[in-house]
């Protein structure tokens, strides 16, 4: 990689210890991804926040680093295990609690706005078009690319970190003018939100950096975060185009078939103990269709509500709240349907949901099994 | 051949034809191998100057490299045929010398083999 003289130095240390760390981050990154240079951000979005993933080994690092370390950019913070508002219902350990709130700790003396959203292109302003970010979490990373006009690897925790503390990050293909590898048709008439998950997942699965989708019409932002969310879940594809593609792309064509092997890899069980939504987090849009659909109309199970917390107060101010948790909603900011250690397999089976990265990382991280439904599917199931 | 992380050191081959997931399979405090499915089972990676195809599994296992570490029980350098994120930036954060290398390289290095290690120089890796 072409570094300039400051970057030389500070990759010598001449800047402190952890300014050297994030350099050799982002060279080591940038040399695993063919990046040829280092380029300006204006926002990173960190992953790596909940104790559920990041361990010990992840706490003891962040308290250590945190003592110096300094984002230099704006930076917005992914999801940790809980809601500490109402943690104390969920009997979770006190360790548990205790190095999560360390985490926390640890992101917010660095500076870092503790959103604990997955999310952010929902609940921030979006900049102008073609501007440089870092977000580590999939989701963001590909709706980031593909729908808001901003221009991102799909981070690593690390490279996003680094890329918070330097202001930078690898210029690696995705920046740069990216050519899909495959095309793929849409075939299924009439999408729910679940169908778009299914087509990200399946998306991910045959897509290099990024994948041309034809047959599809435009898409409300309800079903670009399905689709991102599928397809952040299954590989390291980060940007889907709208096009036919050139005549020498591959095509393949998303059709029953192939829907269904998708809806077989996940769907593990015929009905669920609880239903949960949410994954990504629920923006405004989604409470208030959910609000809508209720009707009153009550849940006959458990049904836990996942989104930010800046969401949550709108949604409380408008009186969606009240009615959610009048149809036995419990709404969780904070935490996100997948990898929150208040779903586990020693209270609960299997769950119901219409998440398909939620479903993928309940089945293999949590090890509960999956009853996958369309919202609308589950409202007429699951509620009277 | 491709530097990641920069520096020079001489030490002693440990070599492995299997990929490595340091998440679950390296004993953080200790730097032994604790997957009896793999071909270094048993054996300590202290010191030692890794060698092995890549890295595999979640990236969280970064962490596991820095804690390594950070209990002393870290490699003195790793070099791998295929840059993987979580081997480079683990190595990164914890300033462990890592280098990519051809499979014909590769295939010239042997275990228990003493080689010297400087990625300043113009042939970085010396027989000893």
């Amino acid at each position: 990689m072409e570094l300039t003289r400051e970057e030389e130095s500070a990759l010598k240390g001449e800047q402190g210890e952890i300014m050297q760390m994030a350099y050799r981050i982002l060279i080591a990154t940038g040399e695993a991804t063919d990046a040829e240079k280092l380029i300006p951000i204006e926002w990173a979005h960190l992953s790596g926040v909940n104790y559920n993933t990041i361990g010990d080994a992840g706490e003891e690092f962040l308290s250590s680093i945190s003592k110096d370390a300094r984002v230099t950019v704006k930076t917005t913070l992914n999801p940790m295990g809980f809601d500490i508002d109402n943690v104390i219902n969920y009997g979770l350990d006190e360790n548990f609690i205790l190095k999560q709130l360390s985490i926390r700790k640890s992101y917010e003396t660095m500076g870092v706005i503790p959103s604990f959203s997955c999310i952010p292109y929902e609940i921030f302003e979006i900049p102008k078009d073609g501007t440089q970010v870092a977000f580590a979490e999939s989701n963001a990373a590909i709706h980031a690319n593909s729908y808001d006009n901003l221009k991102t690897n799909k981070e690593s925790a690390f490279s996003a970190l680094a890329s918070a503390l330097v202001g930078k990050s690898p210029y690696s293909s995705i920046r740069k003018d990216d050519t899909p590898n495959v095309t793929i048709n849409m075939k299924i008439k009439n999408p729910n939100e679940l169908t778009y998950g299914m087509l990200g997942f399946f998306a991910g699965k045959v897509g290099d950096t990024s994948v041309n989708i034809s047959g599809l019409a435009e898409m409300d932002n309800r079903q670009c975060k399905a689709m991102c969310g599928g397809m952040g879940t299954s590989g390291t594809c980060a940007k889907f185009i709208f096009s036919d593609g050139d005549s020498d792309c591959e095509k393949i064509d998303f059709d029953e078939k192939e829907m269904q092997n998708v809806h077989d890899e996940l769907n593990t069980a015929e009905k669920g103990d609880m239903i949960t939504l949410g994954s990504p987090q629920l923006g405004l849009d989604e409470i208030s269709d959910l609000t809508n659909m209720l009707k009153g109309r009550s849940f006959q199970k458990r049904c836990m509500v996942f989104c930010p917390r800046t969401v949550k107060e709108q949604a409380r101010k408008i009186g969606y709240t009240t009615e959610l948790e009048r149809a036995g909603c419990e709404i969780l900011s904070d935490c996100c349907t997948c990898l929150t250690p208040l779903i586990n397999k020693d209270n609960v089976d299997s769950v119901t949901t219409n998440s398909i990265k939620g479903a993928f990382y309940l089945k293999n991280s949590n090890g509960v099994d999956v009853n996958l439904k369309s919202l609308s599917q589950i409202i007429q199931d699951e509620t009277r | 051949m491709k530097v990641l992380v920069a520096g020079k050191v001489e030490g002693t081959v440990l070599k492995s034809e299997n990929p490595i997931n340091f998440l679950g399979t390296v004993d953080k405090k200790t730097g032994i191998i604790s997957d009896n499915n793999h071909d270094l089972f048993g054996k300590s990676i202290k010191d030692a100057i890794l060698v092995f195809p890549s890295g595999v599994g979640s990236s969280v296992g970064a962490y596991t490299i820095y804690s390594i570490k950070s209990n002393k029980s870290a490699p003195l350098a790793m070099i791998c045929k295929k840059a993987d994120l979580t081997v480079a930036t683990g190595c990164a954060l914890a300033n462990i010398l890592l280098i990519t290398i051809s499979d014909k390289e590769f295939d010239s290095i042997k275990d228990g083999m003493r080689i010297s290690l400087d990625t300043d120089s113009s042939n970085p890796i010396q027989n000893q």
